[in-house]
């Protein structure tokens, strides 16, 4: 939207009283930003009323030095250079009354590797304002300038293949089942089982941590036994991702180092303990040599609604800045929200080396990485092996398939579920390998396998019908055409 | 027991012509082949002997296949598997890794425990056939 500066300069500009925000130089359609800011892309839906520009230049105002009033103090400082600046704002295709604001920040507005101090101010008191029915942070560019002061995931994917010696498929993973409830020693058994039949991981839910029924210390001890068990019986490296989760950070450091004592090669964490804890927990597992698994618990209150709250696209870069190593991100065709193309964003800023812009994709600005280590995406809810083709398609191979379900209530037992999916899974590897249109023939293939492996063909008949096609509230704006404006 | 180290050990042995299109994969990507074998499976046996440098200049999936009998000529009664480098930066390491050869028997590997205090447990994990020197694990 085309509008010029009506910044007022000079002594009008701090009389005391009330001003426009986009007189007070937080609307600047001019200002170029430098490749050294921060810049946030925010869709706002302003109140009946209020003008879009007024909007944006509030909630860069908002976002950084400003109040409702004009403050003298300001002139004690380099004002103009720490207001945050509203530099373009267009219409949102297909959405009356919604906006989306481009804001440049200054990098010294920012404290080095912060999260918590990144997000204070971007996502801070701005939310609530009472002008904007609605907010929401679609998309940041983090400047390499920035990036560079973040550790970033604390293994990354390569590292953690060579520790695995797993190369040139996908992952294969299972949480166990019933979440809550079952005994430290039943547990355990669920984690051989699956082990042993073929999985690389099992995984804690993130409800699981230390309740009535399991002490985390029996479920911890009860699984490293299943895990060794399970690397003896196949000769290939199991791992389980304990969750560490809790109260404090005392008692994660606690649990996590009794990880660490017992041999795990990977600690879990949920997204609900903070920022600053997960940056915590990514810098002891960088010294301990541990993998990080976090489960994105919660983030669904605040990214499934297109109108307000925060993006997951935001959300995984800032995750992949603290330093996780693996980040739930969808499956497409399983039980969880996730349109195709909004997915295909998601994945590409886990584990791009630069993250180009793609308008389609949801992605609205080129995010360098600069040598940060790549994270894991972890695609888990509601999928079985008969949809493996697909899901090598969209997803490719650095993922983590989680088959909680689909191993665990398998008709012949845990181990030939978890069977049922590496078969699954090899076969496909093998043939998009040799080249065969694996979209198309994905059901031939798997039958075909299923031929010389009875739970193969026991998976593909239980769950033959099995689909979750709704539509998903957050799917991208932009047409596949769209270009860069 | 089988052991399932390797991207394609759940599937049947892989056949000649099969191993000859995963090579062909390798090479169209612009990966540099290797072959390694061992007596010595264990999971963290990380350095598995070289049967000559990774194959940086072989252009066509037959060259390798030249190498891989020859090496399965001299070492088949052990592990031999065929891995691809990708020296992309970003990457800078192993892309694939499948088992081309097996010994006929595969005896497994002992758990061994340590019990230790707070019934936290040391794990040791041997191949049975470990208990042999190097070269005489698996028969000829």
């Amino acid at each position: 939207m085309a509008e010029g500066s009506q910044t007022v300069t000079g002594k009008d500009r701090y009389k005391s009283g009330v001003m426009e925000y986009k007189k007070m130089g937080y609307w600047e359609p001019d200002y170029q930003p430098k490749d050294t800011d921060i810049i946030a892309c925010f869709r706002i839906t302003p109140q009946d009323g209020v003008d879009p520009i007024e909007a944006a230049a509030a909630v860069a105002g908002e976002s950084s030095t400003a109040t409702w009033t004009v403050v003298w103090t300001d002139r004690l400082t380099a004002a103009e250079k720490y207001r945050a600046k509203a530099y373009r704002v267009d219409k949102v295709p297909n959405a009356e009354g919604q906006y989306f604001a481009y804001i440049a920040y200054d990098l010294d507005l920012f404290e080095n590797g912060s999260i918590a101090n990144l997000t204070a101010s971007i996502i801070g008191n701005v939310f609530g304002f009472k002008p904007l029915k609605g907010l929401r942070l679609e998309d940041m560019r983090l400047p390499t300038a920035y990036v560079k002061t973040f550790q970033g995931p604390a293994t990354g994917i390569v590292v953690e293949r060579e520790r695995l010696d797993k190369f040139g498929r996908p992952l294969l993973g299972a949480t166990v089942k019933p979440k809550l409830g079952l005994s430290g020693r039943n547990y355990g058994r669920v984690v051989y089982e699956a082990l042993k039949g073929g999985l690389d991981f099992t995984k804690d839910d993130e409800n699981i941590n230390s309740q009535p029924f399991m002490d985390w210390r029996e479920r911890f001890l009860y699984c490293m036994e299943a895990v060794n068990k399970a690397q003896a019986a196949t000769g290939e490296i199991k791992g389980t991702y304990l969750n560490v989760t809790a109260a404090t950070m005392e008692d994660m450091y606690e649990r996590a180092e009794f990880a660490a004592e017992l041999g795990s090669n990977i600690v879990m964490i949920d997204l609900v303990i903070g920022w600053t804890a997960m940056q915590s927990m990514a810098k002891w597992a960088r010294r301990k040599n541990m993998i990080l698994h976090l489960h994105r618990a919660g983030h669904s209150t605040y990214t499934r609604q297109k109108t307000h709250g925060v993006s997951f696209r935001v959300i995984a870069k800032w995750a992949r800045l603290a330093g996780v190593d693996h980040i739930h991100a969808g499956t497409v065709v399983g039980k969880l929200e996730g349109d195709p193309a909004t997915t295909r964003g998601y994945y590409d800023i886990c584990r791009n080396e630069f993250t180009e812009q793609r308008l389609e994709n949801g992605i609205f600005f080129d995010q360098p990485w600069a040598s940060l280590n790549k994270m894991m995406p972890v695609a888990s809810g509601g999928i079985h092996a008969g949809q493996m083709h697909q899901l090598i398609d969209l997803l490719g191979e650095d993922v983590v398939l989680q088959f909680g379900g689909g191993t665990i209530g398998h008709p012949m037992g845990i181990a030939a579920g978890a069977t049922a999916n590496r078969v699954a899974l090899e076969c496909m590897i093998l043939a998009r390998n040799e080249g065969r249109d694996i979209v198309r023939e994905g059901p031939d293939i798997l039958n075909e396998a299923a031929k010389t492996c009875s739970p193969l063909k026991a998976a593909l008949d239980t769950w033959k019908d099995v689909t979750f096609n709704y539509t998903s509230t957050d799917s991208p704006d932009y047409a596949v055409t769209a270009t860069a404006a | 027991m089988r052991m399932t180290q390797g991207t394609f050990s759940f599937l049947p042995d892989l056949t000649d012509e099969q191993i000859t299109k995963q090579i062909q994969y390798c090479l169209d990507n612009g990966w540099a082949v290797n072959l390694e074998y061992t007596d010595d499976p264990h999971p963290r046996n990380t350095y598995w002997d070289m049967w000559g440098h990774p194959m940086f200049d072989i252009a066509d999936a037959a060259g390798v296949m030249m190498e891989l009998q020859s090496c399965r000529k001299a070492f088949g009664d052990r592990y031999i598997r065929l891995s691809a480098f990708d020296s992309t930066h970003g990457w800078e390491s192993v892309k694939i890794s499948f088992i081309v050869n097996r010994p006929k028997e595969e005896p497994g590997y002992r758990l061994r425990r340590q019990e230790g205090n707070g019934r936290n447990m040391r794990y040791t994990t041997e191949p049975y056939a470990d208990a042999k020197p190097e070269g005489e694990r698996y028969g000829v």
